[in-house]
This record gives structure tokens, C-alpha cells and sequence, in this order.
């Protein structure tokens, strides 16, 4: 178990690689490295919220694009009424995304597979359309955020290197926390169900009430790499809760590996790079990219994770 | 006599134009091992997916220790002291055997809605799982995947879950299934140190194994409870011979 393994090795090679790259950027001058990765990495903190959903407990949320809309409207819409503070911004968008997460989760759990796919999904449309239809917002052409949060100068979130690290920090903490929950009693009960929900039921868990805390923390989790990304772009629109986005953040974890606490990292880096670096090869970068997911999860079951694991073994 | 620990009373549950479960009623008294038998089809499982509450019946009603239980949710029966085996295995298989002991244990030890601390490092749950596990003979299988455990073996972690859960009651639903007769052996052997400790509730087709461990015997047929009693009494009885030659049909008409 403290052995070494190929899976850690690359593991930590990727994390001292996103350390140091504000380094990296300001040596050799390339500030648009530092911005590539800060969107990485804050939608890194999304994957991996998805994950503890979906790859740790089993609830393959198809919608949680919605709660990176949540978090960054939150910014927006406080910031549009000015009110500018990071202390006010950050905590209202965490709770607007738990009382959504509460909700949504107390519907959606009622249903299973497929038609929580669809469910999960619906509901984030629903939550798209609403977005477009704020007319005091932008509507659909989106609000711009004049000003980042402010955090009264703890943190400028203006300077490039400093947000960067505000990211990353939170991204670690995230990533800290869900490997705490997924050892804990609740974790263990939620991988539980997972695994088997007649049986968990039959030694006397209620299986709903431990997947609705589940879901609202992963939600939660969400809403603050929302936040973060509307300071990133200065820019909110209904296009982030979009199903596509979902789709992403699903293809994020897969890629990478579900259920394994640095998959969802692994997996934004690789599928943000490789749409970077495609996309200015071609126009048609989808055409590549799509049957590259394919082969990497037709073959590598268990994501990039399973595949580095392997080739450990042999 | 005293308040039985389990109380069936005029059960009844059908599926479409058949009566699964036909006016259903027994006692099982506390420190009893209680079996039920029957042919195929005769709506066993029906019965005890009502006692565990995996289903509802129609009419009827279920109480334990004299408090009625015939709609509770699983999870809640289980809080009061009913734990159950399934009679295909069915456990938390990419989890290890004491994970999963521990698991039931953990349901009946304080909340777990606790979020930070490894809930592998509390010493009282492992050393439940380990104790229920030793109990069964399968210690040194602990930190083995459930995957990897051959048939037997898991039926044997299927009775150390149902024990970390420290019942009052033991709904085991046919233990020996598909076990070699070496492992039935080995089965009988344990439910007969089980029995000193926990009442049970017993439905299985061995029927040297329920001749052997019963204490009474409810005999099923087409959903009724057509004799029960002591095993000599169900040996010598009449209808349950019948039943058992095939000859199904007369019983029905005699009830």
C-alpha cells in the first residue's frame, strides 16, 4: 500500500507541475499559460466535486454544470448590485448551491439510473432557461463582473499569481476534504450504497437521506468553483450550466478515473490541454478528440487512474 | 405464556389472482429456532420479504417484542433488532469482509453522519467485525475483497453481518443454499452455537438441517400455514406428508 506505484509517481509529477507553474509563466513571460491553467484548474475543483457523487457514490448527476452557474451568479448578481465583498460572495453562493442541491437531490434520489441521468439533467435546464430568461442580468448575453471579490486585502484576486494559488489552494482543500468524507463513517456508508442499496437497507441505513448530503456537499463543492470562475473570466452567462458543460465535467472524471481522489484532476488536465492544443491545430479538433475519449475509455477502464494502475502490475 | 418476540397475525399478500401469502399467522417465542419449510413456490420468501420489510402485504399485521412493525421501512426494523440473510448472497462485494461486518456494526453504533475521522481506525467497530468474523470461523479472511471469497465463505460473512448487528432476531433465509456438504456441515454446526444467543427465524429446503435445529416447524403450502409444531409432531403429521409426496392438491381441499 506504500509502495510505489507508476499512478502516484505521475500523480505527484502533475501536482509539483501545478505548484510551480506560476514560476514557469513568470520566467519565461507566457502569462497566457497562467490563465490556461487557472481555468484548468478551477474546473479541475468541479470534476472532482461530480466525482464524489458520481465515481464514490454511484449518482451519475447529469446536470451539475448547474451549480458552477449558481456559484458564479452569486458573484455576479451581488456584484452587479454592489456589493463586492468575497466574504459576502463566496459564502452566498455555497449556500445557494446547498439549498439547490437540497432540492433538486430530495427529487431527484426518488428515481434511479437512467431516469436520474435525465432528471439531473432536466432540472439543470431548467435552471439554464431561468439564467436566460434574468433580463436585470443579461439575459442571455451574459453579466459581466466589473470587479472581482473583494477580500479587503487578504488576497488580491486581481494579480494573476495570487488567484492561481487561491484556486489551486482551494482545489487541495477540496481535495483533502472528500478524501477524509470518503474514509469516513458517512463515506463508507455512501460507497456502501453504491455497492449494494438492498443491503446497506437491510443492516439499517436509510439510503436517501446519506445521498442527499452527498449530493448537496458535491453541490457545494461546485458552487465555490463557480464562484472562481466567474472572478476568472469576469464574465457570467447562462452557457456554464449548459447540458454540454455537464457533459464535460462527466468526461472529465471518466477520463481520469472515477472514484480515485486525483482521476478528476488528471482528467481536467488532460481533456482542457487536449482541447487547447487541438483546437489550434484545427478547426475540426472535435473530430480527433472525440474518438481519442473513446479509445482511452474503451480501453483504459478505470480512466487514465486504471490504465497508469496496469501498467504498475504489468 | 409471555409476549412472543415475533407475532404474525392473519398475513395476507397477493400477486395478481395468486395468493402468495394466505392468511399467515405464527409466534416465535424468544431463545426459539423457528422453522419454516415448504415445497417450491410455496411463498416462503414472499413471507420473509414481509417480516423484513423488502414488502407490504395486503392485510395483516407483523409486531416484535409487541410492537407493531408491519410497515416499517427495513432500516428501521433492523434498528429494533431484526437483521436478516439473503437467500442469494448479497453483500458489498468490491468491500472487504470486515468492512462489510464493520458496516453493520457501524449502523448500530451512533450516527454516522460523522464526516472527518477514519471510520477504519475506530477500534470498537473493527474489533465487533473481527469478533463477528472469528464467530463464523472467518478471521483470517478479514482484509480479503468479498470478490474474491468463495460461495461458502460469503454465506458464512452473510451471518457474521447479520450478527455485528447484535439481533434479537435472525431471519435466515435458506444459509445452506447451494453449500457443499462439508460446508452444510459446517453451517448446522454454527447455528447450533448461534441459537444459545439469538432467536431464529429459519427457512431452508435441507431438510436433515431443519430436523436438526428446529425447535418448531411451520409447514407452507400454497401460501397457508398448514401444520406447525414440534418436529416429531410435523414428522408424524399426516398433510405435511402429502404435501411432501407431491399430492398438493388434497391438502388444499382439506383446508
Amino acid at each position: 500500500m506504500k509502495a510505489f506505484t507508476v499512478s502516484k509517481a505521475v500523480t505527484a509529477l502533475m501536482l509539483a507541475g501545478l505548484v510551480l507553474l506560476p514560476l514557469y509563466s513568470s520566467l519565461s513571460g507566457n502569462i497566457f499559460i497562467l490563465t490556461l491553467f487557472t481555468r484548468v484548474v478551477i474546473l479541475a475543483l468541479a470534476a472532482a466535486s461530480l466525482n464524489l457523487i458520481m465515481g464514490f457514490g454511484g449518482m451519475m448527476s447529469f446536470g451539475h454544470a448547474a451549480y458552477l452557474g449558481i456559484g458564479g451568479y452569486a458573484v455576479g448578481m451581488l456584484a452587479q448590485e454592489g456589493v463586492g465583498s468575497g466574504f459576502i460572495q463566496f459564502p452566498v453562493a455555497l449556500a445557494a448551491s446547498a439549498i439547490y442541491g437540497l432540492v433538486i437531490g430530495a427529487l431527484s434520489l426518488r428515481t434511479r439510473g437512467v431516469y436520474f441521468i435525465m432528471i439531473t439533467l432536466a432540472f439543470a435546464q431548467m435552471a439554464y432557461y431561468v439564467a436566460s430568461g434574468l433580463a436585470r442580468y443579461g439575459g442571455d448575453d451574459g453579466l459581466t463582473v466589473y470587479k472581482r471579490s473583494d477580500f479587503s486585502g487578504l488576497i488580491n484576486l486581481g494579480n494573476r499569481t495570487q488567484f492561481y494559488y487561491l484556486c489551486l489552494a482551494c482545489l487541495f482543500a477540496v481535495i483533502f476534504l472528500i478524501w477524509r468524507i470518503v474514509n469516513s463513517r458517512f463515506g463508507l456508508v455512501v460507497q456502501g450504497l453504491r455497492s449494494n442499496e438492498q443491503r446497506m437497507q437491510a443492516i439499517g441505513f436509510p439510503a436517501k437521506r446519506y445521498q442527499l448530503v452527498c449530493f448537496v456537499i458535491s453541490g457545494m463543492m461546485c458552487g465555490l468553483a463557480g464562484a472562481l470562475l466567474a472572478n476568472n473570466t469576469d464574465f457570467i452567462s447562462p452557457a456554464v450550466m449548459y447540458w454540454t458543460r455537464s457533459g464535460d465535467l462527466m468526461v472529465m472524471v471518466i477520463l481520469g478515473g472515477m472514484g480515485t481522489l486525483f482521476g478528476p484532476v488528471m482528467g481536467a488536465v488532460v481533456y482542457l490541454l487536449l482541447e487547447e492544443f487541438l483546437s489550434q491545430l484545427t478547426e475540426y479538433w472535435a473530430l480527433i478528440m472525440g474518438p481519442l475519449l473513446l479509445l482511452i475509455v474503451l480501453f483504459g477502464r478505470g480512466g487514465i487512474m486504471g490504465l497508469l494502475g496496469r501498467l504498475h502490475r504489468g | 405464556m409471555a409476549e412472543p418476540l415475533l407475532r404474525v397475525e392473519k398475513l395476507v399478500r397477493r400477486f395478481g389472482g395468486i395468493t402468495a401469502t394466505d392468511n399467515v399467522s405464527l409466534d416465535v417465542a424468544a431463545g426459539e429456532l423457528h422453522a419454516i419449510i415448504g415445497p417450491n413456490g410455496a411463498g416462503k420468501t414472499t413471507l420473509i420479504s414481509q417480516l423484513t420489510g423488502h414488502l407490504d402485504p395486503h392485510s395483516g399485521s407483523v409486531s416484535l417484542g409487541g410492537r407493531d412493525i408491519t410497515y416499517l421501512p427495513a432500516y428501521r426494523r433492523c434498528a429494533l433488532g431484526l437483521a436478516r440473510s439473503f437467500q442469494i448472497t448479497s453483500l458489498l462485494l468490491d468491500f472487504t469482509a470486515a468492512d462489510n461486518v464493520a458496516l453493520a456494526a457501524q449502523a448500530h453504533a451512533g450516527t454516522s453522519f460523522r464526516f472527518f475521522a477514519n471510520a477504519r481506525k475506530e477500534k470498537g467497530l473493527r474489533d465487533a467485525a473481527h469478533a463477528a468474523l472469528d464467530r463464523v470461523g472467518l478471521l483470517h479472511r478479514a482484509d480479503v475483497l468479498v470478490s474474491r471469497l468463495s460461495h461458502g465463505e460469503r454465506r458464512q460473512i452473510e451471518l457474521a453481518v447479520a450478527l455485528a448487528s447484535k439481533p434479537k432476531l435472525l431471519l435466515l433465509d435458506e444459509p445452506m443454499a447451494g453449500l457443499g456438504v462439508t460446508e452444510s456441515q459446517g453451517m448446522v454446526k454454527l447455528l447450533q452455537e448461534l441459537r444459545k444467543e439469538v432467536s431464529i427465524v429459519l427457512v431452508e429446503h435441507d431438510m436433515p438441517a431443519v430436523f436438526a435445529l428446529a425447535d418448531r416447524i411451520s409447514v407452507l403450502v400454497y401460501g397457508r400455514v398448514i401444520a406447525s409444531g414440534d418436529p416429531a409432531e410435523i414428522r408424524a403429521n399426516e398433510d405435511v406428508k402429502r404435501a411432501y409426496l407431491g399430492d398438493q392438491h388434497v391438502v388444499t381441499h382439506h383446508g
